[in-house]
């Protein structure tokens, strides 16, 4: 069968691409419309925390609840290459909540010294 | 006695949801036109739920058989006005007279869709093999999955069925449409009939006349074997091979 898949490939008639871009479109939908209703709400407040210390915009923020095997995974990407450090007065954030600043070129906190 | 609340979805318009709730028999909508009794329409659902008119009043039988009654609903009015516990309240007494309850659905994801499909036993989602369609079927299978009365009251879930209407094998064997197959396997839900693409059905609707009482078209006996497998009849798909039509036919016949 395989080998005559090779021999013969399927021709790229407009009804396979109709089937190719619904199921990427249909991937897509089934996926949002099976997160939970937090999801959006999880990511403005992760932006609005995350906002407090460094400028990021609101897609540079990804949440997403994925499944591998029987294990749900809730994944956050942030992405902070390039933000700028908020300025903020004598090391607090912005709205004078207490923060730790970072000094740029300083490992960050949360990384073990090797 | 319990009827069962069959809908007709479809998400997208045109699909052919009209006419295959006429084939299924009895409705609500544009069916007065299909069904070619406009002129009998005195009142209509809206005046039902607001307590105007009562149901056996609005109901109108029809000509040709005894047993189905068309219950319209206007189509200058603001639809609106069916709110879910009127529509419910309506659903339930005509579950005490009628074995099977079927319902057109509105075209679009919206209100009166989500209305339509909300008290839903089963649906006969109505899918042409185009991307469109599709992707708006598996929206509507989701919704049915998950905000039907049945899905909100942790109910057995409502049945969903697969109508595959406009099927045209000639462009399908060019490679120019989806095959019975991809829908199939795109939306994961059992197929319940194929109706190919017919000249018939425009002229039944131009009559006013039901596309199945058309013995003559394959559209028509499509939709008799898809009723009939609903009712629980194993059937053989028809109609999935491109015509032959003989030299004579292609010069002078008509489809």
């Amino acid at each position: 069968m395989r080998l005559l898949n090779l021999l013969f490939p399927e021709r790229r008639t407009s009804a396979v691409i109709a089937r190719e871009r619904l199921k990427i479109v249909l991937a897509h939908e089934r996926a949002s419309r099976e997160a939970p209703d937090f999801l959006p709400v999880l990511q403005k407040e992760l932006l609005d925390v995350i906002g407090r210390y460094v400028e990021i915009r609101s897609d540079m923020i990804r949440v997403n609840l994925g499944r591998s095997g029987d294990t749900s995974l809730l994944e956050i990407n942030v992405e902070i290459d390039g933000a700028g450090v908020k300025p903020t007065k004598n090391g607090a954030a912005g709205d004078g909540r207490a923060a730790t600043r970072i000094e740029p070129g300083a490992a960050a906190p949360w990384v073990k010294p090797s | 006695m319990a009827g069962k609340v069959i809908v007709l979805t479809s998400g997208k318009g045109g699909v052919g949801k009209t006419t295959s709730a006429a084939a299924f028999a009895a409705g609500l909508r544009n069916l007065d036109l299909i069904m070619g009794c406009e002129r009998r329409v005195v009142f209509d659902f809206i005046n039902v739920i607001n307590g105007d008119a009562k149901l056996n009043q609005a109901l109108i039988k029809d000509k040709r058989n005894d047993n189905l009654f068309i219950f319209p609903t206007s189509q200058t009015r603001d639809k609106d006005a069916l709110k879910r516990d009127g529509v419910g309240r309506v659903l339930e007494e005509l579950k005490d007279s009628f074995d099977y309850i079927v319902c057109d659905s509105p075209a679009g994801i919206e209100h009166g869709a989500l209305t339509a499909m909300y008290f839903a036993d089963s649906a006969i989602i109505v899918t042409n093999p185009e991307v469109s369609s599709v992707r708006d079927s598996d929206r509507i299978i989701g919704l049915l999955a998950s905000k039907s009365r049945r899905a909100e009251f942790n109910l057995e879930p409502v049945g969903v069925h697969l109508l595959l209407a406009r099927y045209s094998p000639e462009r399908v064997r060019k490679g120019e449409m989806l095959t019975i197959e991809d829908v199939k396997e795109i939306l994961s839900i059992p197929l319940l009939g194929v109706i190919p693409e017919s000249e018939s059905v425009l002229r039944a609707s131009n009559t006013g006349t039901p596309v199945v009482f058309d013995e003559e078209s394959p559209a028509g006996r499509a939709y008799h074997d898809a009723v009939a497998r609903f009712l629980g009849e194993q059937r053989e798909m028809r109609f999935l091979q491109p015509e032959r039509r003989s030299f004579f036919r292609a010069l002078f016949g008509r489809a």
